[in-house]
C-alpha cells in the first residue's frame, strides 16, 4: 500500500463527549472517550471497511470525518488541505467531495420533500448548474441508482426502505464526490434488499472511482465492500489491513474473536471452528481500561498490557501495511476465516 | 449475509422496465403523486364535522368582513340610539315594546334596553372587532412563538436555557389578574388620567398582552419539536452539503413544524375570542361604545333578568363560533396528523 498522497490523511484523531452534571451549577464531570486517537488513511477510489461492535466509535469517525462533529484533537487532511477545525465558510469546497450516507433510510430523507428536491438541494446549495438543468442530472442520477426518473416528483413516503437508501445515494453522488462515508448504510434494510444496496454502492465505487470510508458492524459486507479494513475496539484501531490479510491472518486478540463469531452456512467436512467467547461486557468509555483497552477481555493479557497501551505497529509476521496493536499477536491459521464466495463476478 | 446471488440483481432490471413502461403509457395517472398536504387535504375533506365547522367559521369571517357592507343595505349603524329618537320603541322603563326584545321586520334582532340601539349591526360589528383583535393576537403570538421557539430548540445550550425559564415563568403567571391589575395601568402609561383612552390604543394594547402571554406554549411546543428534528438525518445530511443555517431552519425544518404551528394557532384563536370577551366583560377590554362581542354579553348580563332577548344573540353565536372553531382545530389536527387520532 503505498501512501504517498492519501486522499484522507487522519492523525490521533480524538472526539470525547463532555458528561454534566452536578446541581445547581452544572458542570464536566467526565468524558465519554468515543474515539481516542485513530491513525489511518484512505486512498483515493479506495474502500475503507470500519467494522466494530456499536458503541466502539465507528459512527463518531464518520461524523468526524465529514465534520458534522468538531474533533477534540487530531488532525483531519484531505488532499494535504487540514480541515480538522475549518469553519462552514472555509469548508465548502471540500463539502462538496466529502459526502455522505446515512444509515435510517426513514430520517435521512425530509419527509416534506419532493424527491427531485432532496437530491437537487445539494447542488443549490453549492450553486452547481450541470448542463442542461439540475432536473436533468437528477433524473440521471436516479437512473444510475436504479430508480425511476419519472419519480422525481413524488415524496419519500411512497418508497420502501431499499429505494430510499438509493435515493440517498443520489443526493451523495449530486455533488460528484471524491470520497463517500457510509454510515451502516445497509445495517436497517432487509437482508434480501441490502445485497442490492451494497452492490449499487460497488458499481458506483468502481464505475465512478469514488473512495469509500464504509463503516459496517457485519463482517461478510465489509469483506465484500472492501479493499481494507480496519477493526475498532472502544475508540481505538486495533488492527488495519488489506482485506485478505486481516480475514485471513488476523493477528489481534479481538480481530480473531470476532472473525470466530461469524456464524458459518456451510455444513462440509472441513471441523467446525473453534469459537471464542469472549467474557463480559465492553467497558465503559468513561473510564476505558488503562493499557491496552481490550486487556480486560482478552485471554492472554498480563501485567504489560495494563501499564503499557500497545501501539499500532506492523508486528513480526505482517505484510507491510497490515497494522496491529498488540503486544502478544496471534499466530497464523489456528482459525479458518468465514467461507465466502469471492467471486467478484457475481457481485457486479 | 450471503454473498449476493444473480437473482438480486434482479429488481434492477424491474425497475428499469417499469421505467420504459410508465414512459411510454399514454396516462399520466401511474406517475401522480400526492405531497403530504395534498393528502391532509384530501383527509380533511372527507371529515364532516370538520367541513361544517369550516362553513361556520368562514361565515362568521365574511360577515364580520363585509358588516359595513351589510349595515349600509341593512339601513342602520350600531352607534345610534333607535330607541331613545323614535318614540314607540321603548316603553318607560327603557324596555322595548314589542316582545323578544323588540324584534320586528325593521330591529331583526331587537333594540337593546335603555339606549335603543340595533342589536342586529350592534352584534356584526361586535363579532367584527373581536374577531379582528384575536386575529391580531393570533398571528402575532404565533410568529413570536415560532421564532422564539425555533431559536431556543436549533441554538439548545445557554440559549435554550434562558428561553425555557422565561417560559416556565410565563406559563405560571396568572394572566388573567395580571390583566386585570395592570392593564388601567398600561393604559395610564400612554394617556393622562383623567383623559379618555382612544379605542386604537386600546385595541393595541390588548392584542400585546394577550400576545405577551399567550407565546410561551406554542414556543415551548415548537422547541421540543426542533429538538426532535435538529438530531434527524437529513438535517446531518443538508449539513453534510454545506447549508447555512438558516436554510436548514427554513427549508428543512420549518416545513415539517407547518402542523402543529397550524393546530396551535387554529385552537388558540377561539381561546384568544373568548378571552377577549372575559376582559370586556371584566371592564378591562374594549369597553362601550365600542361595538364588540364581550361589551354585549356585558350589557346583556345587566338586563337578563328582564329581557334575556338582548343576552341570546351574543352568547349563541359565541358559543357557535367557539365551538365550530374548536371542532374545525380537532379536525385539522387529524387531517394533518392522521396517528394521533384517538
Amino acid at each position: 500500500m503505498s501512501n504517498t498522497n492519501p486522499l484522507l490523511d487522519v492523525t490521533g484523531l480524538t472526539k470525547h463527549f463532555p458528561v454534566k452534571g452536578g446541581f445547581p451549577i452544572r458542570r464536566t464531570v467526565g468524558a465519554v472517550q468515543a474515539v481516542d486517537g485513530l491513525d489511518f488513511q484512505v486512498n483515493e477510489g479506495e474502500a475503507l471497511g470500519l467494522v466494530g461492535e456499536s458503541g466502539c466509535g465507528k459512527s463518531t469517525t464518520g461524523r468526524l470525518i465529514t465534520r458534522l462533529l468538531e474533533p477534540t484533537g487530531g488532525k483531519i487532511s484531505y488532499r494535504g488541505q487540514d480541515i480538522t477545525h475549518a469553519g462552514r465558510k472555509e469548508l465548502a469546497p471540500v463539502r462538496s467531495e466529502i459526502q455522505m450516507i446515512f444509515q435510517d433510510p426513514y430520517a435521512s430523507l425530509n419527509p416534506r420533500q419532493t424527491v427531485g428536491k432532496i437530491i437537487s438541494g445539494p447542488m443549490e446549495i453549492n450553486d452547481i448548474n450541470p448542463e442542461g438543468g439540475r432536473e436533468k442530472r437528477v433524473r440521471e442520477l436516479l437512473e444510475i441508482v436504479g430508480l425511476n426518473p419519472e419519480h422525481y416528483n413524488r415524496f419519500p413516503h411512497e418508497f420502501s426502505g431499499g429505494q430510499r437508501q438509493r435515493i440517498g445515494v443520489a443526493r451523495a453522488l449530486a455533488l460528484e464526490p471524491k470520497l463517500i462515508v457510509a454510515d451502516e448504510p445497509v445495517s436497517a434494510l432487509d437482508v434480501s434488499i441490502q445485497a442490492q444496496v451494497v452492490n449499487l454502492l460497488q458499481k458506483v465505487q468502481q464505475e465512478l472511482g469514488i473512495a469509500f470510508v464504509f463503516i459496517a458492524h457485519d463482517l461478510a459486507v465489509v469483506r465484500h465492500f472492501s479493499q481494507r479494513v480496519a477493526v475498532m475496539y472502544l475508540g481505538k484501531i486495533v488492527e488495519i489491513a488489506d482485506r485478505d490479510d486481516l480475514y485471513g491472518n488476523p493477528r489481534h486478540p479481538y480481530t480473531k474473536a470476532l472473525l470466530s463469531a461469524v456464524p458459518e452456512a456451510t455444513v462440509d467436512e472441513t471441523p467446525a471452528r473453534e469459537r471464542i467467547r469472549l467474557q463480559g461486557d465492553v467497558p465503559s468509555p468513561l473510564n476505558p481500561p488503562s493499557g491496552c483497552r481490550f486487556r480486560t477481555r482478552c485471554w492472554k493479557a498480563t501485567e504489560k498490557c495494563a501499564t503499557e497501551a500497545p501501539p499500532l505497529v506492523q508486528v513480526e509476521g505482517n505484510k507491510p501495511g497490515h497494522l496491529t496493536a498488540c503486544h502478544y499477536p496471534e499466530t497464523e491459521g489456528t482459525i479458518p476465516a468465514p467461507r465466502l464466495s469471492k467471486d467478484p463476478q457475481a457481485a457486479a | 449475509m450471503t454473498p449476493p446471488t444473480p437473482s438480486a440483481a434482479a429488481p434492477l432490471e424491474v425497475t428499469e422496465e417499469s421505467a420504459e413502461k410508465s414512459i411510454t403509457s399514454p396516462s399520466p395517472k401511474a406517475n401522480e403523486s400526492r405531497s403530504p398536504g395534498q393528502l391532509a387535504w384530501r383527509r380533511f375533506k372527507r371529515d364532516r364535522t370538520g367541513v361544517i365547522s369550516a362553513g361556520i367559521v368562514i361565515f362568521f369571517f365574511v360577515i364580520a368582513i363585509a358588516a359595513p357592507l351589510i349595515a349600509k343595505l341593512y339601513g342602520k349603524d350600531p352607534y345610534t340610539t333607535y330607541g331613545q329618537d323614535i318614540p314607540g320603541l321603548l316603553n318607560d322603563f327603557a324596555y322595548p315594546v314589542k316582545p323578544n326584545g323588540g324584534i320586528s321586520s325593521e330591529f331583526w334582532f331587537g333594540i337593546e334596553p335603555q339606549l335603543g340601539r340595533d342589536v342586529f349591526t350592534f352584534l356584526l360589528y361586535g363579532i367584527r372587532t373581536s374577531l379582528l383583535l384575536a386575529t391580531a393576537a393570533t398571528v402575532l403570538t404565533t410568529l413570536l412563538g415560532v421564532v422564539i421557539g425555533v431559536t431556543a430548540g436549533y441554538l439548545g445550550g445557554k440559549t435554550d436555557y434562558l428561553i425555557g425559564r422565561v417560559i416556565d415563568i410565563l406559563l405560571s403567571f396568572p394572566s388573567t389578574l395580571f390583566f386585570i391589575a395592570f392593564m388601567p395601568v398600561v393604559y395610564n402609561l400612554f394617556v393622562p388620567f383623567d383623559e379618555d383612552v382612544p379605542v386604537w390604543l386600546r385595541a393595541t394594547c390588548l392584542i400585546l398582552a394577550l400576545t405577551a402571554f399567550g407565546w410561551a406554549s406554542i414556543a415551548r411546543l415548537l422547541r421540543g419539536q426542533v429538538l426532535g428534528l435538529r438530531e434527524r438525518e437529513f438535517v446531518e445530511a443538508a449539513k453534510v452539503t454545506g447549508a447555512s443555517p438558516a436554510r436548514i431552519i427554513f427549508k428543512e425544518l420549518l416545513p415539517n413544524l407547518w402542523t402543529p404551528i397550524l393546530i396551535q394557532s387554529t385552537l388558540m384563536l377561539p381561546a384568544y375570542v373568548t378571552a377577549e370577551a372575559g376582559l370586556a366583560f371584566l371592564g378591562v377590554g374594549i369597553i362601550d361604545p365600542t361595538p364588540d362581542w364581550g361589551v354585549m354579553i356585558q350589557r346583556g348580563a345587566q338586563f337578563y333578568s328582564d329581557d334575556i332577548t338582548f343576552m341570546i344573540f351574543p352568547g349563541v353565536s359565541m358559543i357557535l363560533f367557539v365551538l365550530a372553531f374548536n371542532l374545525l382545530g380537532d379536525s385539522v389536527r387529524d387531517a394533518l396528523d392522521p396517528k394521533s387520532k384517538r
